[in-house]
């Protein structure tokens, strides 16, 4: 057990380092790092000191290991936009992005575990049937444009919900939220609703899968044979085996929804990480953009950490194979 | 892909004398009236992005027949040149529906283009991974799956956030998301062959690596490599949409489908919707009849399904 986390973690670190490598290449190799990493308004005497104080009139290996001693100590530069360290700006922004991918998350568990389930129940009837043509239609749909059809018939047409922003936030436990307000919640609903798409066609056909299976079992048949009500055989004896795989999946998920939300976000101006890193490509903001990919992979490199290790716990034979190999 | 269906030849109940594996082929597929549809489609779609420029009514990217007081046309109103736009103008007012016949054009070319590269990549180095074997194969096999544990979308997304905007850019970022798709489809197909009798024959003739690989390997692996590759042209015509929507794919030089989306954005919501819905629509229509022909070539193709 150990030995497999130790493996893992050795592995993440290799993972971070070969970023740290192309992060590095991407912006002080590819393009002029003058050009992107020292505000353009700069005079001439700024951007000599610039250039002297960021260490670029150095060799590159100089400075690639001075681009990662100060990533290490947490500096990733200074956004030119805002002037505040860039790590601050996201770090600032992530909790409207967690809020975001949370409630999407728990919606698409909510709605699609008792869609997939009806879908597994009655396969051939009209709702089952237009449950997954429906769960196709999620798949094959694309968000941003699922997006815009949401602001045109609900902000537009019916003029009943906010076409975007974040609306009036609530303090809780210390950080800003919008679902504790009626107006908050108006706000979130759409976005929410636009990332949980995805996700939620995947949650149905799971647990229209999983029901299927379930309901032939021999467990299933003995308590019809012991007289319990239908309600209570589906909604114990299923649910609770159908719940585990779902779940898990969308634990697994967590980290793609973080990355689907720069669309969401950007489509409904919701004031997350995703719309910080589009503004700042959009504007060049070099140091906002390589502290967010820094960031962003650190935390996938986090989630796929944790659910390996889960895995291993929770299965013995990926720790084995691990081991042999 | 005939030598692919010979293999699995089941006596099949309308035993026609003549009949040819592509022909058998051909008539499993027909038999589902919605993939007909999907075929249809995509012929449809394919025609307009060849044949855009004399297609389309007006040529959008020519100045001087784009005239400025056209814009933002509704539906059905003629513009100043007389040419009646039926689908509306934009806010330059270019007749949308010329917009999205060229707009189509570019993103089905992104598409194919990177969906042919990759293809061709990741079937290399599956092929290769699965034919040594041993340290090659998990070495590459740690990076397919490394790849495989983030989102396209994020991928994509830092290629381009270091790289700039740009058709090549944006064509160099499909591929590098697309690939392991590929090798691990193929990797997996040919370790299956690898150990079947004809590649031992083919060994014992002392046939050449390249050519045991080439010519006897790869056309056993096609089937699923046919229907991976249908998939993956429609999943990278929507991860280019999505980036180009964000204002990180195309230039706006390149208007695609996800780029005419964008700009009609911004239109949206003073409810001049046809600028962004329509091109919308298009793209959805372009993704469901690529995935339509895909679904069907999976189930023709599957052989676990073969009656």
């Amino acid at each position: 057990m150990s030995v497999f986390i130790i493996r893992r973690l050795l592995q993440s670190i290799v993972v971070i380092w070969v970023m740290s490598l192309l992060v590095f290449g991407g912006v002080y190799l590819i393009g002029d790092p003058i050009d992107m990493l020292i505000n353009p308004e700069a005079d001439q005497e700024d951007i000599e000191a610039a250039i002297r104080a960021l260490g670029l009139d150095k060799p590159i290996h100089e400075q690639y290991w001075y681009f990662l001693a100060n990533a290490l100590k947490g500096d990733l530069g200074k956004s030119f936009i805002f002037s505040e360290p860039a790590l601050q700006l996201i770090l600032a922004r992530a909790p409207a992005t967690m809020e975001l991918a949370i409630v999407a998350s728990l919606m698409s568990i909510m709605l699609g575990i008792p869609l997939g389930m009806w879908a597994g129940l009655k396969p051939d009837s009209i709702a089952g049937k237009s449950i997954m043509t429906g769960s196709i239609l999620g798949f094959s749909l694309p968000s941003f444009w699922v997006g815009i059809l949401f602001i045109m018939l609900f902000a537009v047409m019916l003029g009943v919900l906010p076409a975007g922003g974040r609306g009036p936030t609530t303090e809780f436990l210390g950080l800003q939220v919008s679902f504790l307000s009626a107006k908050g919640l108006s706000h979130i609903l759409l976005p929410a609703v636009n990332l949980a798409l995805f996700k939620l066609s995947l949650v149905i056909r799971l647990s229209r899968a999983g029901t299927q299976e379930v309901i032939h079992q021999d467990y299933i048949k003995f308590a019809r044979a012991k007289g319990l009500s239908e309600r209570r055989i589906i909604l114990v004896h299923v649910l609770k085996n159908i719940l585990i795989p779902v779940v898990t999946v969308i634990g697994l998920e967590f980290g793609s929804v973080i990355a689907f939300a720069v669309v969401t976000e950007t489509v409904f101006a919701w004031p997350g990480m995703g719309k910080l890193i589009i503004e700042s490509i959009d504007q060049l903001d070099r140091p906002v953009i390589v502290a967010y990919l820094m960031i962003i992979v650190f935390m996938f490199i986090v989630i796929n950490l944790l659910v390996d290790i889960l895995y291993s716990i929770l299965d013995p034979r990926v720790r084995l194979q691990d081991i042999r190999a | 892909m005939s030598v692919a269906m010979n293999e699995g030849s089941a006596p099949g109940a309308a035993a026609v004398r003549d009949e040819t594996p592509l022909r058998r082929f051909i008539s499993d597929f027909c038999e589902s009236k919605i993939a007909i549809a999907g075929v249809l489609g995509v012929l449809l779609i394919a025609i307009i992005a060849i044949f855009a420029p004399w297609l389309s009514p007006t040529n959008p990217y020519d100045l001087a027949t784009v005239d400025i007081m056209d814009s933002r046309l509704s539906p059905g109103k003629q513009m100043m040149s007389g040419v009646t736009a039926f689908l509306g103008t934009d806010g330059m007012g270019r007749d949308m529906l010329s917009a999205m016949f060229y707009g189509l054009r570019i993103s089905l070319g992104v598409g194919v283009a990177s969906g042919f590269v990759a293809l061709c990549i990741g079937v290399c180095v599956g092929l290769a991974a699965a034919y040594f074997g041993g340290r090659v194969d998990m070495l590459i096999m740690r990076v397919v799956d490394l790849q495989l544990s983030f989102p396209a979308i994020l991928i994509a997304l830092i290629l381009l956030a270091t790289l700039g905007k740009g058709v090549d850019k944006i064509v160099i970022a499909l591929i590098v998301v697309q690939w392991a798709y590929f090798a691990r489809t193929v990797r997996a197909t040919a370790m299956v062959e690898r150990h079947k009798e004809y590649i031992e024959a083919a060994t014992c003739l002392a046939l050449s690596h390249r050519r045991i690989v080439f010519r006897h390997l790869l056309p056993n692996c096609l089937p699923p490599l046919i229907v991976v590759g249908t998939v993956q042209v429609a999943s990278a015509i929507a991860l280019e949409a999505t980036l180009s929507f964000l204002g990180i794919g195309l230039p706006v030089t390149e208007p695609s489908l996800g780029l005419l989306i964008s700009n009609g954005f911004e239109y949206m919501l003073s409810g001049k919707y046809w600028i962004s819905i329509y091109p919308g629509l298009a793209l959805l229509f372009t993704i469901v009849s690529i995935n339509l022909v895909g679904d069907r070539l999976r189930d023709v193709l599957n052989p676990r399904l073969q009656r």
